[in-house]
C-alpha cells in the first residue's frame, strides 16, 4: 500500500524535478540558446493549462453526472482554435506590437490606455480566479486524502486543511522563484513555461495510462467498454440544448479571456507562427484527454460502491485493482494540473494587480514624477512577489471557508462566468473602432454585477451572502430581482440564465454607451491601432515632438528596465538615428518604442503615465487623427510607402549635413589646433623669459632669485610635459604606434592606476569604491596603456568632482563578448552639450590653473581605447559625471 | 605716487613677472584674473594705463576691449594687449576694436616696460 509518507516523497521529488527543468530553460534562454523553447511544440503544451484539476478530475465526475454534457468543455476551446485561429492571431499580432502584458493591460490599452478598465478588469480576474484556485488547492488535497484514506497501516487521516497551506505555500515560492525572476522584457517566463510543457505531458500520460487500464485492463476491449456504456445510466443522459450551447460559448470565451490563458497564448507567444501549430495540435491535445473520460466513469459507476465520489474515479479505480503504481501516476498527473494552473494564473494576476493597482497608486503618491529617485524594478519585484503570495492566501482562504464541498465542475463553471465578462470588451475592441473605454466600463461592470449576483453568490450555499428566501422571493420581495429568475423569466438552468442575463446585459450596455459616448483622441488612435493592427503597426503617434532631454528619459529607463537594457536601448537607437553616444534625438517615434518597451515591464497605463509626467502631457495632433481616419487599405499603402521614401531622405540629409558639419569642424579645429598649440607653448615660455631677463641683470636677494629660478623650472617641465603629450597623441592618431600586449588581471591594472593616482596628485581626496570579486577578470592587452587610461580618468574625477565628499565608483561588468569598467563620481557630471567636446584636444570646461594640464588627457584616453580595440565614452543619466572603458574580451591579436 | 598699471592676466607667472618689472620702475600694479568681472574692476578704479590679456577665463579680452571702449570713462584708456596666440586675424581685431599696443608672448621685458612709458606718457603729463 502506498503510504501518505511515500506520496509526500514523491510529490517533493516532483517539484523538485520541475524546479530544475525550469531553472535549466531559464539558464538556456539566457544563454540564448533557446531555440527548442521558442518551436511551437512547448507552446502548444504550454496551452493545456487549460486542463487544469477541474478536467483531469472533474471531467469523469462530470460525465459520471451529467453525461457527454462534459465534451463542451473541450468543445469551446477546440472551435476557437480550428474556426477562430485568425482571432488568436491578431490577438497574439496586437499583444506582440504593443508589448501587452496581461489581459487587463490589452483592454486598458486599447481604450486609451485607461487606468479604470485596468483595474476593473483586475478586480474581476481576481474574484473569478479565486475560487478557481481553491477548486486546484481542493483537488490535490482530496487526492492526497484518497491515499490516507485508503491506508491500512493505520496512520492518521491528514490534516486537509494543512495540507492545503502546504501546497499553497510551495506554490508559491515555486512561482516567485521563477515567476518574478526579472522584469523581462516582454514579461516572458521561459523557466515555468517549459516546466508547464512537462505537467502537460505528465497529466497526458497519466490520463491516457489510467484510461488505456481501465478499457484493456477492466472492461476487456473496446467493444466491451461500449456495452458497459450502453448499459450505464450516462446512456440515459438527455441532451439540453440550451445548456449545450451555453456551456460550449462560456468554455470559448474563458479560453480566450481567462488570465492565464491569455498569458500562455498572447504573452508567453513569441512567434506567431506558434498559434498555426496550436491550431490543430492544440485541439488534438483535447481529444486524447477526454477520449477516455467516458470509459472511466462508466467503470467507475460500475465498480465502485455507490456514493464514491465520481469526481475521484481517475485515482479510486486504480486504487480499487490495488494498481498503486498507475494510482500514483495518475496523482501526479492531477497534481500537475493543478500546480501549473495555480502557478501560471498567480504569474497572470500578480503582473495585473501590479501593473493597474499598486503601480498607479504609488505614481499617484510619488507627485514630483516618474524622474524619481529609488529603483522602480525593486518596487515592481516585491509588489509582484507579495500580490502571488496574496493570490495564493486568497485562494487557501476561499477553500477554507467554502468548506470545499461543491461539485469541481460547478465552481469551474462559475469562474468561466466570470471572466467571460471581459468578452465584449476585448473582441470588440479588437474589431470595432466604435467601441469606447465608457462602454467597455460599463458593460464590464454591469455584467461583473449581474454574474455576482445570479451565480457567484448563490454558489456559497444557503449559509452564505444570499438567503433561500431571497433566492425564493427576491430581495424585499421583489420577484423580478429573484437571483436565479431575473425579469421573471423562470424555468431556466441557473447557469444558463447567468450566462444568458450577464452577457445580454454586458453587451447591451457596451454597445449602447460605445455609439453615445464620444471617445478621447488617444482613445481613438489605440483602437485604430488594434483594429488596423495589420496594416499599419506603430505609423500612429500618440505623442508630440516635445523638449524633453533624452537624459531624463535615460534616467527613468533605467530605473525600469535595468540599466544595461535600457543603455542598449538608447544607444541602439541613437545608433538607427547616425549617432554616437546614448542620447538618441526624442523624436515622437522614439518616445513611442520607449513607452512600448516601459509597457512590456510595468503595463500600457503606468507607463504611459510615467513617460507623460516627464514629456509633459500627450497632445495627439490633427494630422495623427488623420492618418486615423484615412480608411482605404490604398491610402494607407500609399502613405506607408511615402513615409519609407521621406524617412530614407530624411536619414540621407541628416548624414549629408552631419558629413558637412564634420569638414566645416575639421578645418575650424585645424586652425584651433595651431592656434591652441601656440597659446600652450608660448604662455610657459613668456614666464621663461621673463624671469630669465630679471635673473640675467643681477643684484637680486637670494631669496627673490630662487623662487623665480623655481618657476623657470616648473614653466619648463610644464612645455616638456606639453610636448610629450603632444608626442604621444600623434604617434596615436597616426597609428604608429607600438603595443606591447601582456597577460594580466584587471585589478591589478586597477591597482597600478589606483596608486598612481593618489601617490602623485597632492589633492586626490576622493574615496575609491570598487569590487574585487568582478575585477578578477584575465586580460591579454598593452595593460601599460590601459592603466595610462585609467589614471586619467581617476585623476579627472578627483580633479572635477564637486561633492563635498568625493566618491568614485569603479564598476566592472560584462556583457556578451565585452568588458566594461565604468568610472562614476557622485558630482555635478558635466552637461548634454559638453559631452561630446570633452573628448577633443584642449578642452577643458573649468579655466586652465584649476586643471593644470593642456586638456589632452581625454583625447589621448580615446586614442588609446581605440587601439586597444576598445572605446571610452562619457554615460549619461548616472547620477555624476562618469565614463565608460568598453574593452574585448577575446584576447588582443598579438603584434597587430 | 605713482601712475597705476592694471593687469589683466589668468597665469599667475606672468602676472608676477610684469608686476615685477613695473613696480621696479615706480609704477603701482594692480591685477584682476578673472575676464567675467574684469570690466567691473577696470571702471571701479580707472588705472593710466591697462595691460589686458586675450584668452581669459569667463570672457574674452577682445569682448571686455569692446565694452571699454563703449563706455566715455574708458573710451580713451591706454590698453596694451598681450596674447599667446599671435595670429594674423587676433591683431587685426584688436586694431578694430581700438587697442592702443598689441604684443605677442613671449615679450621681453624692456619692450613691455617701454611701450607702458609710452601709453602713459601723453595724456599723463
Amino acid at each position: 500500500m502506498v503510504g501518505f509518507n511515500v506520496l509526500v516523497v514523491v510529490c517533493v521529488l516532483y517539484v523538485a524535478i520541475l524546479f530544475g527543468v525550469a531553472f535549466a530553460a531559464d539558464k538556456r534562454a539566457r544563454d540564448g540558446r533557446s531555440q527548442w523553447l521558442r518551436g511551437p511544440w512547448v507552446y502548444t503544451l504550454s496551452l493545456s493549462i487549460y486542463c487544469t484539476a477541474w478536467t483531469f478530475y472533474g471531467a469523469v465526475g462530470y460525465a459520471a453526472r451529467s453525461g457527454l454534457e462534459f465534451v463542451t468543455i473541450y468543445l469551446g476551446p477546440t472551435l476557437v482554435m480550428v474556426g477562430w485561429w485568425w482571432i488568436l492571431r491578431k490577438l497574439v499580432h496586437i499583444g506582440r506590437a504593443q508589448r501587452i502584458t496581461s489581459v487587463a493591460d490589452l483592454v486598458s490599452s486599447r481604450y486609451g490606455k485607461s487606468n479604470l478598465l485596468g483595474v476593473i478588469v483586475t478586480l474581476l480576474a481576481v474574484v473569478g480566479t479565486t475560487p478557481y484556485i481553491a477548486l486546484q488547492l481542493q483537488s490535490v488535497t482530496l487526492s492526497f486524502a484518497v491515499f490516507a484514506s485508503e491506508g491500512q497501516a493505520g496512520f492518521e487521516l491528514p490534516d486537509l486543511n494543512a495540507t492545503a497551506l502546504w501546497v499553497a505555500g510551495g506554490l508559491a515560492l515555486f512561482t516567485i522563484l521563477f515567476g518574478t525572476r526579472n522584469l523581462d522584457a516582454n514579461e516572458r517566463h521561459n523557466g515555468v513555461v517549459t516546466a508547464i510543457a512537462v505537467e502537460a505531458v505528465v497529466k497526458l500520460v497519466a490520463l491516457l495510462a489510467v484510461g488505456i487500464f481501465v478499457v484493456w485492463g477492466v472492461a476487456g476491449g473496446p467493444s466491451e467498454i461500449a456495452a458497459t456504456i450502453d448499459a450505464s445510466p450516462i446512456a440515459d443522459w438527455q441532451m439540453n440544448g440550451s445548456r449545450w450551447a451555453s456551456l460550449t460559448f462560456l468554455s470559448a470565451a474563458a479560453f480566450l479571456t481567462l488570465p492565464r490563458m491569455f498569458q500562455v497564448l498572447v504573452v508567453e507567444n513569441v512567434d506567431e507562427r506558434q498559434v498555426a501549430t496550436a491550431s490543430w495540435a492544440f485541439p488534438l491535445y483535447l481529444f486524447l484527454m477526454s477520449l477516455f473520460v467516458l470509459p472511466i466513469a462508466v467503470v467507475g459507476l460500475d465498480i465502485l460502491p455507490e456514493g464514491s465520489n465520481p469526481d475521484l474515479f481517475v485515482l479510486t479505480v486504480p486504487l480499487h485493482f490495488e494498481q498503486e503504481g498507475l494510482a500514483m501516476l495518475s496523482f501526479l498527473g492531477g497534481f500537475s494540473s493543478a500546480t501549473s494552473m495555480v502557478i501560471v494564473a498567480a504569474i497572470a494576476l500578480s503582473t495585473m494587480v501590479s501593473n493597474h493597482i499598486v503601480m498607479p497608486i504609488w505614481l499617484s503618491v510619488r507627485h514630483q514624477g516618474a524622474s524619481m529617485s529609488g529603483d522602480v524594478r525593486h518596487l515592481v519585484l516585491i509588489s509582484r512577489r507579495l500580490s502571488i503570495g496574496g493570490v495564493l492566501l486568497l485562494g487557501y482562504l476561499y477553500f477554507r471557508f467554502s468548506g470545499g464541498g461543491a461539485a469541481l465542475a460547478a465552481i469551474g463553471l462559475i469562474s468561466f462566468a466570470g471572466v467571460a465578462q471581459v468578452l465584449p470588451a476585448l473582441l470588440s475592441g479588437i474589431f470595432w473602432r466604435g467601441a469606447s473605454r465608457n462602454g467597455a466600463a460599463v458593460g464590464l461592470v454591469a455584467g461583473f454585477a449581474v454574474w455576482a449576483y445570479t451565480l457567484f453568490l448563490p454558489s456559497f450555499g444557503p449559509a452564505g451572502v444570499i438567503s433561500p428566501q431571497v433566492l425564493a422571493d427576491g430581495p424585499w420581495g421583489m420577484g423580478w430581482l429573484r437571483p436565479q429568475a431575473l425579469f421573471g423569466v423562470e424555468g431556466m438552468d441557473p447557469v444558463v440564465h447567468a450566462i444568458f442575463w450577464s452577457m445580454v446585459i454586458n453587451t447591451g450596455l457596451f454597445f449602447l454607451f460605445s455609439l453615445v459616448s464620444f471617445p478621447s483622441p488617444l482613445e481613438r488612435l489605440q483602437g485604430a491601432q488594434f483594429v488596423n493592427v495589420f496594416e499599419h503597426s506603430g505609423a500612429a503617434r500618440g505623442w508630440a515632438q516635445g523638449g524633453v532631454q533624452a537624459e531624463d528619459l535615460l534616467v527613468m529607463a533605467q530605473r525600469i528596465m535595468g540599466g544595461s537594457e535600457a543603455q542598449a536601448l538608447f544607444e541602439a537607437e541613437a545608433a538607427a538615428q547616425g549617432k554616437d553616444g546614448y542620447l538618441p534625438d526624442t523624436s515622437p517615434d522614439f518616445i513611442e518604442r520607449l513607452e512600448r518597451e516601459l509597457a512590456g515591464s510595468v503595463g500600457g497605463a503606468t507607463a504611459h503615465a510615467m513617460l507623460g509626467q516627464i514629456v509633459g502631457g500627450t497632445s495627439v495632433s490633427v494630422e495623427d487623427l488623420m492618418a486615423v481616419a484615412d480608411e482605404t487599405q490604398q491610402m494607407l499603402e500609399y502613405s506607408s510607402k511615402l513615409e519609407l521614401q521621406s524617412e530614407e531622405l530624411t536619414r540621407t540629409a541628416r548624414q549629408l549635413g552631419e558629413a558637412n558639419e564634420k569638414l566645416t569642424q575639421l578645418s575650424i579645429q585645424k586652425d584651433a589646433f595651431l592656434s591652441q598649440i601656440s597659446h600652450e607653448l608660448r604662455t610657459p615660455m613668456t614666464s621663461i623669459r621673463a624671469f630669465s631677463e630679471i635673473l640675467m641683470e643681477g643684484g637680486m636677494a637670494p631669496a627673490d632669485s630662487r623662487k623665480y629660478s623655481n618657476i623657470i623650472h616648473d614653466e619648463a617641465i610644464r612645455l616638456t610635459r606639453l610636448l610629450d603629450d603632444l608626442l604621444d597623441l600623434s604617434v596615436l592618431e597616426n597609428g604608429q604606434v607600438n603595443l606591447n600586449p601582456q597577460a594580466d588581471n584587471l585589478a591589478d591594472v586597477l591597482d597600478r592606476a589606483v596608486a598612481a593616482t593618489t601617490s602623485v596628485g597632492a589633492g586626490t581626496a576622493i574615496r575609491i569604491k570598487r569590487d574585487p570579486v568582478r575585477e578578477d577578470v584575465a586580460l591579454f592587452t598593452d595593460t601599460d596603456r590601459l592603466a595610462q587610461v585609467f589614471i586619467n580618468l581617476i585623476a579627472n574625477a578627483a580633479k572635477y568632482c564637486d561633492a563635498d565628499r568625493p566618491k568614485l565608483l569603479i564598476a566592472v561588468s560584462k556583457r556578451a563578448d565585452r568588458l566594461r569598467i565604468d568610472f562614476i563620481d557622485n558630482g555635478s557630471g558635466i552637461p548634454t552639450e559638453s559631452q561630446v567636446m570633452i573628448f577633443e584636444k584642449f578642452s577643458r570646461l573649468s579655466d586652465q590653473a584649476k586643471a593644470g594640464g593642456a586638456g589632452l588627457g581625454l583625447a589621448i584616453c580615446r586614442e588609446i581605447m581605440d587601439k586597444l580595440g576598445g572605446k571610452v565614452t562619457y554615460l549619461p543619466g548616472q547620477g555624476g559625471a562618469a565614463f565608460r572603458v568598453t574593452l574585448p574580451l577575446a584576447p588582443l591579436v598579438a603584434g597587430s | 605716487m605713482g601712475k597705476q598699471v592694471l593687469v589683466i592676466e589668468d597665469e599667475p607667472n606672468i602676472v608676477e613677472a610684469i608686476s615685477f618689472i613695473l613696480a621696479r620702475d615706480g609704477w603701482s600694479v594692480g591685477t584682476h584674473a578673472n575676464g567675467e568681472t574684469a570690466t567691473e574692476a577696470v571702471l571701479a578704479n580707472v588705472p593710466d594705463v591697462l595691460i589686458l590679456d586675450v584668452m581669459l577665463p569667463g570672457r574674452s579680452g577682445f569682448d571686455i576691449l569692446q565694452e571699454l571702449r563703449g563706455d566715455p570713462a574708458t573710451r580713451t584708456l591706454p590698453v596694451l594687449m598681450l596674447t599667446a596666440r599671435g595670429q594674423k586675424k587676433d591683431r587685426e581685431l584688436a586694431d578694430r576694436l581700438g587697442v592702443s599696443r598689441f604684443m605677442t608672448k613671449p615679450f621681453s621685458n624692456a619692450e613691455v616696460l617701454e611701450a607702458v612709458r609710452d601709453l602713459a606718457g601723453p595724456t599723463a603729463s
